[in-house]
């Protein structure tokens, strides 16, 4: 390396090294924890070991179901039996209480044939599809995540199938995310376009006073915006309240406006609606509106002229408006989870719920990775169309 | 272009410079509130912190000087799990509802209590005897019955009202939204009774999987009409505001609501569901005997009278029914406005958390997935 | 702009247009601002009351701002909010603007990858971010602590201070560089002679940005602060999600008027680093 190279490089290392350990490192643990669960595997290890030769269908013999009763009381006295119970729950759903009830229950008994105190203490030790579950989450690596994350599932035999019908949820919730994003980002184009324009070329002081207006939002506090749309839009908001008074509603016929997908999408337009204005304003600015005037001198007509000659020069604007908006939208927690009910929820809600009231870590990390996925692909398009150094602020 | 050897000295200051500014930082974090005798509670929130601060936590403070920072949550034992499964534990003492300190005991996330640590009725009768029916349970100590109920608002409704739990599951006779709590627990039990199920065939119902068929069937039916609810202070504003014309809460918020705020609120007793709040303990907390020192103070009979004189819950030990009293602040006669009052109890269901607490997990997760469809 | 306005046609496409362009500002600013005379409201709704419209004196009152200006959590959440923000501000913009320095060298090597590292914390979609730096800060015993959330949002403001600053430097004559350093000036006495004076509004509006962006942050807040690092977005996401009182509204207002001195300032900033390359 040269010596100036390496000089510019020293100055970088102190982020790059400060990035790497409070940035990267936690999302790569995220990404860990998706395909990588030791769980069930070190509380369980005999009973794993008498169920690696089992053919998955006939009893497991008494061996596994000494070793169970044995493992099993030991999590409890080491209070790992929850952990333990909800990873083969996730398996399996229902048997969070057979494990845990089981670890109480066996402290009752003293001594073998275990087989008949499981059965004793819950019939369904005696399903061979209990064992399964056990053995599947016994794996310290999985896919299982990532199948449960497009609504598959590893049945017994190692074929994949789809989940039931009734827990297909998240391949619709993708789609509804990237369509939603999609739908933000044309909203905010349609909205943008015009006002960029007319920024672009008003004479300098009302350009700056009208891109004042564009920025007061981009600054505002995004809860403070949120708390705006909730009082706003509520059954008994503004402006459900203008509608009744004009006479357009009846007091009893209020509309719905929040807590729902029309909540979501009309408060994340506003929040990303800045994004967009900015770099097309920023490229429309670079284009003499003598242009234009020369077009329509031609006889182009308005509409010919804007789509001959306007239009073309401010893509690359518009390309990194549309790119930076739906990266930002198809990510996007706070908005839909304060106003979008239980309609509005987006891909990043479903991550949350699963981060703090399921607990399913896995499952969360797989979903996180995914979306990971899309930001990363979308974020290199943007390099490879805009260039991240041409990335500007406000 | 070449160099001076100048530069990367220069370089290496400006480096420095900034691990410099890194450690000023690190140094500046670490002063945070001076480590004292003081314990984490966290509890339901609104009117029901507010209740509990008066009724036990101001006068424990008092007594032991031990601080109390008081948080909220919703409920679940989510949250105790994920402190524990990451070794961050940093609540102390948790309300908690009766499934969940049972589930959360054999889990091992709860720190287990026992009558031995409690204080013996205000007339002398042992915790055993005093504290009532599943008020006292391994890892939980009942502090007070409460209820689950529906209720009104009576300026917005203004023809026909509402009196049984059918008619809140009537969108025709009663058109418009309704809220109901973000969870299974309870609900399920009000769709059973207001399709017919009668109250000792409830959980039996509930236990096959026809009959939880059915109750989603019922949910179905007003499901679109929903607005879900998370925290109890919630449905007292959603009704207040008129964001739904019907909802369930928890009895004790709607008085505070009527009496203290003047909400004309009305309260549905009919199918109410009758449950014992819990307090217990986060396994592996650092102040445990601090903990269990506040655990007594809260279920002594004094404290939970106390309590039922800030809202509606009555006491959950038989020592404490005789001495309901009055509201602190209104002198409202409190005894009408508790849950197990007879007049409000002609169709009472008593949560039964034996089922609850085996099937708390399945039964969210059947219930989220029935949400995002 | 210069439309010629002989032509019918333009003239009343040009009136559309105008319209139309009031009515999107309109979208844009009036949420905001209506929340200020409702801030004022003497009921605890969220409407405008009879009383306002008539401009009864009796139904504006100042009951919500002394009840945050009395409340302790109030008080506490916006102390945690400036310790927060400014630590991880100082961090953020030390560190960004070394960086910085470095990205806008012509030798830099593997620049646009490393720029791509750098930015990425700006996109990464915040709930990944804080899923992440949940579970690792949790191993390192860092969540629920101050540091804990200094560092994370040091590192979620480290991009604005990056783009902002190279986008100064890009303006920047490498020439003055060249020239300093042909004179024997040492490279500290150049960054702060000539580098400095002339990037400082790039950097400035840099740590704004920061300190913008962790003021105003709650996805991480939310999962790695405890009750003790309870910032202000904290406290209004629990009044939002529980119990929405008016005092939030006052609050919102005292937060508006903090943006607006922020896009003052960062204007103002911005003529000033644009005059030299004018």
């Amino acid at each position: 390396m040269t010596r100036p190279a390496f000089r510019a490089a020293r100055l970088t290392l102190p982020l790059v090294a400060f990035i790497g350990v409070t940035f990267v490192v936690p999302l790569a643990t995220m990404l860990v924890r998706s395909v990588y669960d030791p769980v069930v595997a070190d509380a369980l290890p005999d009973t794993l070991a008498a169920l690696r030769d089992w053919d998955g269908r006939s009893d497991p013999g008494e061996a596994a179901y000494a070793a169970a009763a044995r493992e099993l009381l030991r999590a409890r006295e080491e209070r790992t039996i929850g952990r333990v119970a909800s990873r083969i729950n996730r398996v399996r759903g229902g048997l969070r209480s057979v494990v845990v009830r089981s670890g109480r229950r066996l402290q009752d008994f003293s001594g073998g044939p275990w087989r008949a105190v499981l059965l004793e203490i819950d019939g369904r030790w005696g399903d061979a599809a209990t064992w399964q579950a056990v053995r599947t989450a016994g794996d310290r690596l999985t896919a299982r995540h990532y199948l449960n994350a497009v609504d598959l599932q590893r049945l017994p035999d190692g074929s994949i199938a789809r989940q039931p019908p009734e827990r297909r949820i998240y391949v619709a919730l993708l789609w509804r995310t990237l369509v939603v994003s999609l739908g933000i980002t044309a909203l905010c184009l349609l909205l943008g376009y015009p006002v960029a324009y007319l920024i672009a070329h008003a004479p300098p002081r009302r350009a700056g006073l009208l891109l004042g207006l564009v920025l007061l939002p981009f600054w505002t506090s995004l809860l403070v915006r949120t708390t705006s749309w909730i009082v706003l839009l509520q059954t008994q908001g503004v402006v459900n309240d203008v509608l009744v008074t004009l006479g357009l509603l009846a007091d009893d016929g209020r509309i719905a406006l929040i807590y729902n997908m029309t909540g979501t999408v009309v408060a994340m337009t506003h929040v990303l609606l800045p994004f967009m204005v900015l770099p097309v304003y920023s490229i429309m600015r670079a284009i003499p509106p003598q242009q234009m005037n020369a077009a329509a001198s031609l006889g182009a007509g308005f509409p010919r002229a804007f789509l001959r000659v306007y239009w073309p020069q401010t893509l690359s604007g518009v390309g990194a408006g549309s790119l930076l908006v739906f990266i930002l939208a198809i990510g996007y927690y706070i908005t839909p989870a304060l106003v979008g009910g239980q309609s509005g929820q987006l891909i990043s809600n479903f991550i949350a719920y699963h981060m703090q009231t399921s607990l399913n870590w896995g499952l969360a990390g797989a979903l996180g990775g995914i979306l990971l996925a899309c930001v990363a692909v979308l974020y290199l398009a943007y390099d490879r169309v805009v260039g991240l150094d041409r990335m500007r602020l406000g | 272009m070449t160099r001076p050897d100048g530069r990367s000295a220069g370089a290496g200051r400006l480096a420095a410079l900034a691990s410099a500014a890194a450690a000023a930082t690190v140094l500046a974090s670490d002063c945070g509130p001076p480590p004292g005798e003081s314990l984490t509670v966290i509890s339901w929130g609104g009117s029901y912190a507010r209740a509990i601060t008066r009724g036990y936590l101001e006068p424990f403070t008092a007594e032991t000087g031990i601080e109390i920072r008081l948080d909220d949550y919703n409920g679940g034992l989510a949250q105790v799990r994920a402190q524990v499964e990451t070794g961050n534990i940093h609540w102390d003492v948790i309300d908690l509802e009766t499934p969940d300190a049972v589930s959360g005991c054999d889990e091992g996330i709860l720190e287990p209590i026992g009558p031995a640590r409690l204080a013996p009725g205000a007339d002398g009768t042992p915790p055993e005897d005093d504290f009532l029916p599943n008020a006292l349970l391994e890892c939980g100590v009942g502090t007070s019955l409460y209820s689950n109920v529906y209720a009104y608002n009576a300026e917005r409704l203004t023809g026909e009202r509402p009196t049984t739990l059918e008619d809140f599951f009537d969108l025709e006779r009663f058109p418009g939204r309704r809220g109901l709590r973000r969870v299974p627990f309870a609900n399920l039990e009000l769709a059973l009774m207001a399709d017919g199920v009668p109250l000792d065939r409830v959980y039996a119902t509930l236990d096959t999987s026809q009959g939880l068929d059915r109750a989603f069937r019922k949910l179905d039916t007003i499901k679109d009409q929903v607005v879900w609810w998370e925290a109890g202070a919630q449905p007292p504003q959603m009704l207040a505001d008129g964001e739904v014309v019907m909802s369930t809460a928890y009895n004790g918020r709607i008085f505070n609501a009527q009496n203290l705020e003047g909400q004309p609120l009305v309260i549905v007793w009919d199918g109410q569901v009758l449950d014992v709040g819990q307090i217990g303990i986060v396994a592996g907390t650092p102040d445990l005997e601090a903990a269990l020192e506040l655990v007594r103070f809260a279920s002594t009979t004094a404290s939970m009278v106390a309590v039922s004189r800030y809202i509606a819950y009555s006491p959950a030990r038989r020592s404490g029914a005789p001495l309901v009293s009055t509201h602190a602040d209104t002198g409202i006669d409190m005894n009408p406005h508790m849950p197990a009052w007879p007049a409000n109890t002609r169709r009472a269901l008593q949560n039964d958390w034996a089922w609850w607490s085996d099937h708390m997990d399945e039964m969210n997760e059947r219930f989220s997935a029935w949400l995002a469809r | 702009m210069t439309m010629t306005a002989t032509e019918p046609g333009a003239r009343i496409g040009r009136i559309v247009h105008l319209a139309v362009c009031a009515l999107i500002f309109t979208f844009l600013v009036a949420p905001i601002l209506v929340i200020v005379p409702l801030s004022f409201n003497a009921e605890p709704y969220f409407t405008f009351t009879e009383g306002m419209l008539r401009l009864d004196p009796d139904a504006w009152s100042l009951r919500w701002y002394r009840q945050i200006v009395t409340d302790d959590s109030w008080r506490r959440a916006l102390g945690n909010s400036l310790f927060i923000g400014v630590m991880s501000t100082v961090l953020a913009t030390t560190l960004g603007t070394l960086a910085a320095l470095g990205l806008s060298s012509p030798a830099m090597p593997a620049r646009r990858l490393t720029m791509g590292l750098l930015i990425s914390p700006m996109v990464t979609p915040l709930i990944i971010s804080a899923t992440g730096m949940f579970f690792f800060y949790s191993t390192l015993g860092l969540s629920q602590t101050h540091l804990g959330l200094v560092l994370a949002h040091a590192a979620l403001g480290t991009p604005f201070v990056v783009i902002t600053v190279t986008a100064a430097l890009s303006a920047f004559d490498t020439n003055l560089t060249r020239a300093a350093a042909s004179l024997g000036a040492d490279p500290l006495l150049i960054f702060r002679r000539v580098q400095l004076p002339l990037i400082a509004p790039g950097v400035v509006s840099g740590a704004l940005f920061a300190f913008a962006a962790s003021f105003d942050e709650v996805v991480v807040v939310l999962f790695m602060a405890g009750e003790d690092q309870r910032t202000l977005p904290r406290q209004m996401w629990a009044g939002i999600r529980e119990q929405i009182s008016p005092a939030i509204l006052a609050v919102a207002t005292f937060l508006i008027a903090f943006a607006v001195l922020l896009l003052l300032t960062v204007d103002w900033l911005r003529r000033r680093g644009d005059a030299p390359g004018r």
